[in-house]
């Protein structure tokens, strides 16, 4: 049988060639699933990966999915590299669109050109006050942050059903579960009028710039990594550490808020049951994807992105069931995660006894 | 050598548009979206029943394709839109939270057709369909109060909207009928498809005295709870005596067939055009699974008679007197509920134990 060996350091060439071997095994196991189905597997891979993007529309349609994926991924990225995990961007995402929903609820009769960055405000500040809570649970009374961010997610999503179910529904919708529509003076501009891309893509890139500087270019980053690598070496340095996780979910839950309100002022266009399809969770995976980088990020989130639509595709195209479909995405992650263990250890035939780890 | 290949381009080009051509003018594309799993109970099963009737009806005539559990959030959109762009002509879809995307959609595509299940917003190429579910629920309703032992009734329910409350009240509109003693208790889940919630609603509901049981939501889970605590259970959606022989006492179901192949005719012939559609039980598009054997046939006349009496526009489900929860009448004697009562009913009548989640 094979066992795995810590390399002595990471290997530089198994950094490029992960990703390569992912999406090779990919390809394999992807085109026998579908072969096995009746279909074509290069057609099949086709349909996945090239035909949602084979005109602009398609590429727009990505951009409205890698926005949100990208503002709440460069969040975590900030938490995650202090070592405060963050599992609740999906709360803050929609605590940011209820709570700005609601400002632009009761704003959006107003004209006023400031209205919109106000309602954005809003929205941010909800994400991040909401990530606020589980920081001071974290600071002073040490609750484990993974517990209460889960926890947070399902509070955040009954406060926004009982928000549509209740105060904020359409006085004239019939009792469904839906908030009026949102004015003009509420929405995110397009980036053209044709397509339903939004300016969040470019906010997006915007955080990404400034993520990365932050992250390689600033004290704050640096203070970061540190705690994230030995919160003890960090205190040493005189560090004020609790400041700094304070700072990780403040950020992070700011920028999910941001998300959710771009989304719910965007695409959607009104508050409902419904303002986030697990873009809060999908993130986590991003993160990883991304290797902790802003720049792996975007592309995580791109590779993300093509892979609902690439899977709406294969259904509509192949008339393949979502499982199918589902089953596929899985085995991409799976494949590109599993491959980066290569990174950092080798793989041997065990029945070589390794002298180091015989004692 | 250019000039061959750019020949060559053209020619390759004429025929593709040509093949596209002939494919085009011998079958009417039919799209679908589906809010969950096709599965083999529920829902969304109805509608993918009907989806196959109507293909095997116009065989030739017709093809249609299929993505199923979409998102009823900004991700719908491009679903529908994709349909239509890939020269779907008349698109289902099949959930209340697509009426606002479809409605963009709709826009964009004016020679696409568009018929959107559960809502209330039409335009010149969007129309709306619904059953009559009610008064099936009300027949079913029958059977539950000959049946009960205990006089108390489950009723495992996704969220207050009208539809659902309508259900519940027909329900115990029938119940209180042949069993004036007997009480419905409501459980709500907030969820259209959580088998493990709804199982622990159901349990819940057996603590409580309660020895039949139905829902309105999309898994037989509750039908299967009920079996396994050996008590009795009404399906609803589709016929789920499947998941439970002795249980499954009969199903409130839903058959959009005759719906979808009107509607699909009527693109074809040109007829095609915009409306509120709530047809009912004299339609065919709402009726009752075959009543288990168990029944006695007492019963099985009663609701024989019942449902002729509907058809025929003898009686309606919400004939006066129909009383509020507090005793007082809202609908006096030789009087029905209109239409438009209907459509906003957000009160329960005498005999449901419990409050309605108010907003």
């Amino acid at each position: 049988m094979l066992r795995l060996e810590r390399r002595p350091s990471d290997s530089k060439l198994m950094m490029a060639l992960s990703p390569v071997l992912a999406i090779v095994l990919t390809l394999a196991a992807g085109g026998t699933l579908f072969s096995v189905l009746g279909h074509a597997p290069g057609q099949a891979l086709y349909t996945f990966f090239i035909a949602p993007l084979t005109d602009l529309y398609g590429w727009t349609e990505l951009g409205v999915k890698v926005a949100p994926l990208m503002l709440c991924a460069l969040g975590l990225n900030f938490c995650y590299r202090a070592r405060v995990w963050n599992i609740g961007a999906e709360g803050q995402f929609i605590m940011g669109g209820l709570g700005g929903g609601w400002i632009a609820l009761e704003l959006m009769h107003l004209n006023d050109i400031w209205i919109l960055p106000l309602v954005l405000l809003a929205g941010t500040v909800c994400g991040m006050a909401w990530a606020a809570l589980a920081a001071w649970l974290k600071t002073h009374f040490h609750a484990n942050e993974v517990l209460t961010t889960i926890m947070l997610n399902y509070i955040a999503l009954n406060a926004l059903l009982y928000a549509v179910h209740g105060p904020l529904m359409d006085p004239d919708g019939f009792n469904f579960p839906e908030s009026a529509l949102f004015t003009e003076s509420v929405t995110m501009p397009l980036i053209h009028e044709d397509y339903r891309l939004s300016i969040s893509l470019l906010l997006a890139l915007l955080v990404l710039a400034v993520m990365w500087t932050l992250l390689t270019r600033t004290l704050l980053g640096f203070q970061i990594s540190v705690l994230g690598e030995d919160e003890k070496a960090a205190r040493f340095a005189g560090f004020r550490t609790r400041w700094l996780t304070w700072m990780a979910l403040l950020v992070s839950g700011a920028l999910a808020g941001l998300a959710g309100i771009a989304e719910v002022t965007g695409p959607l266009g009104q508050l409902s049951p419904h303002i986030s399809p697990g873009y809060g969770y999908a993130a986590i995976i991003v993160v990883f994807l991304g290797r902790m980088h802003p720049l792996g990020i975007l592309f995580a989130s791109m590779l993300l992105g093509l892979t609902y639509m690439g899977g709406e595709m294969v259904q509509m195209d192949l008339t393949l069931p979502k499982s199918i479909t589902g089953l596929f995405q899985g085995m991409l992650l799976f494949f590109l995660l599993a491959c980066d263990v290569l990174i950092g250890y080798r793989i041997l035939p065990a029945s070589r006894q390794n002298p180091q780890t015989a004692n | 050598m250019s000039h061959r290949l750019l020949v060559k381009l053209a020619i390759a080009c004429l025929l593709a548009s040509g093949i596209n051509l002939s494919a085009k003018a011998a079958d009417l594309k039919i799209g679908f979206v589906y809010v969950g799993p096709t599965g083999d109970a529920g829902w969304t099963y109805s509608h993918d029943e009907a989806r196959k009737y109507v293909e095997q009806q116009l065989a030739g005539k017709v093809t249609t394709s299929y993505v199923e559990s979409v998102p009823e959030g900004a991700d719908a959109e491009r679903v529908i839109r994709q349909l239509a762009a890939k020269g779907h002509e008349l698109i289902f879809t099949t959930s209340f939270g697509y009426m606002n995307p479809t409605l963009k959609v709709a826009k964009r595509f004016p020679k696409v057709k568009f018929e959107h299940a559960t809502g209330y917003k039409q335009s010149k190429n969007m129309g709306t369909y619904m059953v009559r579910a009610y008064q099936a629920r009300y027949l079913s309703g029958l059977v539950a109060g000959k049946t009960t032992k205990t006089n108390t009734l489950g009723y495992v329910a996704s969220f207050p909207i009208p539809e659902v409350v309508r259900g519940i009240n027909a329900f115990t509109k029938g119940v209180k009928e042949v069993n004036p003693a007997a009480k419905v208790k409501v459980v709500w889940v907030s969820s259209w498809y959580d088998p493990a919630k709804e199982r622990e609603a159901a349990e819940t509901l057996i603590l409580q005295d309660a020895d039949v049981l139905t829902q309105h939501t999309d898994s037989a889970a509750v039908i299967q709870t009920a079996e396994a605590k050996g008590v009795y259970a009404i399906g609803y959606h589709s016929d789920m005596s499947g998941y439970g022989a002795n249980a499954h006492l009969t199903a409130a179901v839903h058959k959009w067939g005759p719906i979808y192949l009107e509607k699909a005719k009527s693109v074809l012939d040109g007829t095609w055009k915009a409306e509120d559609l709530w047809l009912g039980i004299e339609h065919g598009v709402t009726d009752l699974a075959p009543l288990n054997k168990s029944v006695p046939d007492e019963v099985k006349s009663l609701v024989e008679s019942k449902k002729a009496a509907l058809k025929s526009g003898d009686i309606r489900v919400f004939d006066g007197p129909v009383r509020d929860q507090s005793g007082t009448v809202k609908i006096v004697e030789g009087e029905t509920m209109s239409d438009d009562q209907l459509r906003g009913f957000n009160w329960y009548i005498e005999g449901v134990d419990g409050q309605l989640p108010k907003s």
